[in-house]
């Protein structure tokens, strides 16, 4: 039995260190709205003389680093095919596509250079990002990084441009912070969570004014990573001065095996309105408990991430409907900006999938990346960080429900905004700001059992 | 604290944890046969997920009516893995052993993600949905009738464990192989056969785990990682190679999970660092576990 006993300590070692690899950590954060593209007739860029010029092999390479496997898998992907789709405009002539550098092939300041996109796998976990992305510029010689959809890896893997001295350009992480650090090569084109959070509730106070909802009391629900304590911290901010009372805020892990506990925290609070903030993952398994334990709110208005998820709709069927989220992008805004559904109808064709929000942030952050690329006439670091800080891109020059894109003192986008969308007949449909709305809000929630 | 908000969470602890325990019980069986632990365990959960989803979605069978295929299927899996990879590594060093089920882990994780896309996917079950409408009020407390289905089929599952394992001769036969691989193979029991039932065990009782999570929980190809470490821990806790020791682990580690925010009052943010805390406080004093036998 001496063997027994040896071995057994060994297995118990061995299982404390492999727990962590095993552990998930989905953190992440979503963002928020970019676009930019640009006029059918491209203005042509004067470069200067003493400009670099094109890489030696004619190839711009970008790294990119997304969750391509983990719990936020599908967003990854989904938003990977959509840089792909961006990639493809610029290098292939596509002038029927009216966005930035979609006509000609290549980068035209760069004698027509093809960009090629590097992928690499965060896993959704802060570390991985972070070897990632000192992989990325140490091996593979990119130019920029771009990424990396969970706020806490763009977190991570944005300290590691920084440290090499290269651009790192945002267009899905929603928490705040990352433009607040003052970081010189970090710049976001989605807006944050503070801009989002005042949607959230400039939506909430229509309710109250335009349907008498008389929604009093906000509980929060986050996940404890960058993205969902960020949130939560801005929502707090700001519900004191919107005349609304946080009846209690309950945070949980991410990627949970169960939320009972949770959820039955939030059945105590009794609030009217519930503000959560998580991944896909979590979202199905709230509103799944939520049906279970009969826990049932008012309103909920998400802070969009796994609730703005297709495949949250997809998962919890009619436990959706009335469910609203801050967003970026609906297929509603198809109807407002002839562009977008055009760019929708090749995603689709290349995916099978409709565009939704993180996707379609994420080919406005290329387009926007490449621009300011092609703009530098050169892949100098330097040279693309000036480029990037003059950009200025107008309404017309996006799919996003945006007035453009120019970057603030913060290097964020000051143009961006967020819209709310509500699961109405198993779609997202947009119910605010009224000039994108295309459909009334319904208030209250339906009981879980007068559900379609 | 309110007394119904408390028995809600008992109950919904409970329920949950008789999920954990069926999902180690695999685990803890194929530990206590030949000590190896197989860290394919979360992906053959995620497999037998999958089996259900696609149980329904191509053929349009209830998850309830897939199950005995499922369980069969996972049982086939659980020999060929047995067959395939694992006695072709028994004298092997104990590294190579980890790393053999590991990688196959990831494969498995790896393929599914492949083939059936990150999507995340969930099975309607009309069966356990259209009972009373999906939940039963007891007193003030709401069951799921998933959960409640789930943890009922756990319990019978335990039960057809103990009768196998403690009453057949094939059950005795698998217990005298663990005890002492020489001596039973000196009294004629066939060693490699036992093993080979044993990993067909494990991996049908992750299977049926797996099918009744189906109906209550979402699928996607990392959904194994989030429970594996439950049922590690849960092993742990319940002693390595203990049957009995999964059962009473799971239910303590549900019921921790559950009740501890609820009773303490504190953030359920931090409820799995008390799981924790509590397995730590259990090895100090017992490091073997509730019921190991070294």
């Amino acid at each position: 039995m001496r063997r027994h006993h040896r071995w057994n300590w060994n297995a118990l070692a061995v299982v404390g260190l492999l727990a962590p690899i095993l552990t998930l950590s989905a953190g992440g954060a979503r963002g928020a709205i970019q676009d930019a593209t640009p006029a059918a007739s491209p203005v042509a860029v004067e470069c200067p003389p003493d400009a670099a010029g094109a890489p030696e092999d004619g190839v711009v390479r970008v790294g990119v680093i997304l969750p391509l496997s983990g719990t936020a898998a599908t967003v990854g992907n989904d938003e990977r095919a959509a840089l792909e789709l961006a990639v493809e405009f610029v290098n292939e002539d596509r002038a029927e596509v009216p966005l930035p550098l979609a006509a000609g092939a290549g980068l035209p300041t760069l004698d027509g250079a093809q960009v090629e996109l590097v992928f690499a796998d965060s896993q959704g976990q802060a570390e991985v990002g972070q070897s990632e992305a000192t992989r990325l510029i140490e091996d593979e010689n990119v130019v920029a990084l771009f990424g990396a959809y969970n706020s806490a890896v763009t977190r991570t893997a944005s300290t590691a441009a920084e440290r090499a001295g290269i651009p790192f350009l945002n267009a899905e992480s929603s928490s705040p912070d990352l433009t607040e650090q003052g970081y010189y090569w970090f710049f976001r084109t989605s807006p944050h969570d503070g801009t989002f959070s005042e949607g959230i509730y400039d939506f909430i106070e229509s309710l109250n004014a335009n349907q008498s909802a008389g929604l009093e009391t906000v509980s929060l629900l986050y996940e404890d990573t960058d993205f969902g304590v960020n949130s939560a911290a801005a929502l707090t901010e700001q519900a004191g001065t919107r005349g609304l009372t946080i009846a209690g805020e309950v945070r949980h892990a991410t990627g949970a095996s169960s939320l009972t506990a949770e959820v039955q925290a939030l059945q105590q609070q009794a609030a009217d309105v519930l503000i959560p903030s998580s991944y896909t993952t979590d979202a199905i398994l709230t509103v799944q408990t939520a049906r279970q334990l009969g826990y049932l709110p008012q309103m909920i208005v998400a802070q969009d991430a796994g609730y703005a998820d297709p495949a949250f709709v997809e998962a919890v069927g009619a436990d959706a409907e009335g469910i609203a989220t801050r967003s970026a992008f609906s297929p509603d805004i198809f109807e407002v900006k002839p562009v977008a559904g055009q760019v929708n109808e090749l995603y689709r064709a290349a995916t099978g999938k409709d565009l939704y929000d993180v996707p379609a942030r994420g080919l406005t952050g290329m387009l926007v990346l490449l621009d300011a690329i092609n703009r530098a006439c050169s892949t100098d670091p330097e040279a693309i960080h000036q480029a990037l800080v003059d950009t200025n891109l107008g309404e017309a020059d996006t799919i996003m429900p945006w007035t453009g894109v120019t970057f603030d003192d913060n290097q964020q986008n000051e143009l961006g905004r967020g819209i709310i969308v509500q699961v109405q007949g198993g779609q997202y449909r947009t119910v605010f700001p009224p000039e994108f709305a295309v459909v009334e809000p319904v208030v209250p929630l339906a009981p879980w059992d007068q559900r379609p | 604290m309110d007394g119904d908000v408390l028995l809600q969470a008992i109950a919904s602890g409970l329920l949950i944890g008789m999920v954990y325990a069926l999902i180690s019980v695999g685990l803890t069986l194929i530990f206590g046969l030949m000590e190896i632990v197989n860290f394919a365990h979360g992906e053959f959960l995620m497999l037998a997920m999958y089996a259900a989803f696609f149980g329904r979605s191509l053929v349009g069978l209830d998850p309830m009516l897939s199950l005995p295929a499922t369980v069969g299927l996972l049982f086939l899996l659980g020999v060929l893995t047995y067959r395939g990879i694992i006695s072709r590594i028994l004298h092997a060093p104990m590294l190579a052993q980890i790393f053999a089920t590991f990688g196959l882990g990831l494969f498995l994780r790896g393929l599914a993600q492949f083939f059936w896309s990150p999507d995340f996917r969930s099975v309607e079950a009309p069966f356990l949905a259209g009972l009373s409408g999906g939940g039963v009020e007891v007193g003030s407390v709401s069951l799921g009738v998933p959960q409640s289905a789930a943890a009922l089929l756990a319990g019978l599952a335990f039960l057809a464990l103990y009768l196998f394992i403690d009453r057949s001769r094939t059950g005795l036969a698998l217990q005298a192989v663990a005890e002492d691989r020489a001596t039973a193979t000196l009294m004629g029991i066939n060693s490699d056969r036992m093993f080979a039932l044993g990993w067909g065990l494990g991996a049908a009782c992750v299977g049926l785990a797996g099918a009744v999570l189906a109906t209550f929980y979402y699928i996607y190809p990392s959904v194994g990682v989030v429970f594996a470490l439950i049922a590690y821990i849960t092993v742990a806790l319940g002693g390595f190679g203990s049957v009995p020791g999964a059962l009473v682990a799971g239910l303590l580690v549900g019921l921790v999970e559950v009740v501890s925010p609820t009773l303490f009052g504190f953030s359920p943010a931090y409820k799995y660092a008390v799981v924790f805390g509590f397995y730590l406080a259990v090895v100090l004093v017992r490091p073997q576990g509730l019921f190991g036998r070294f």
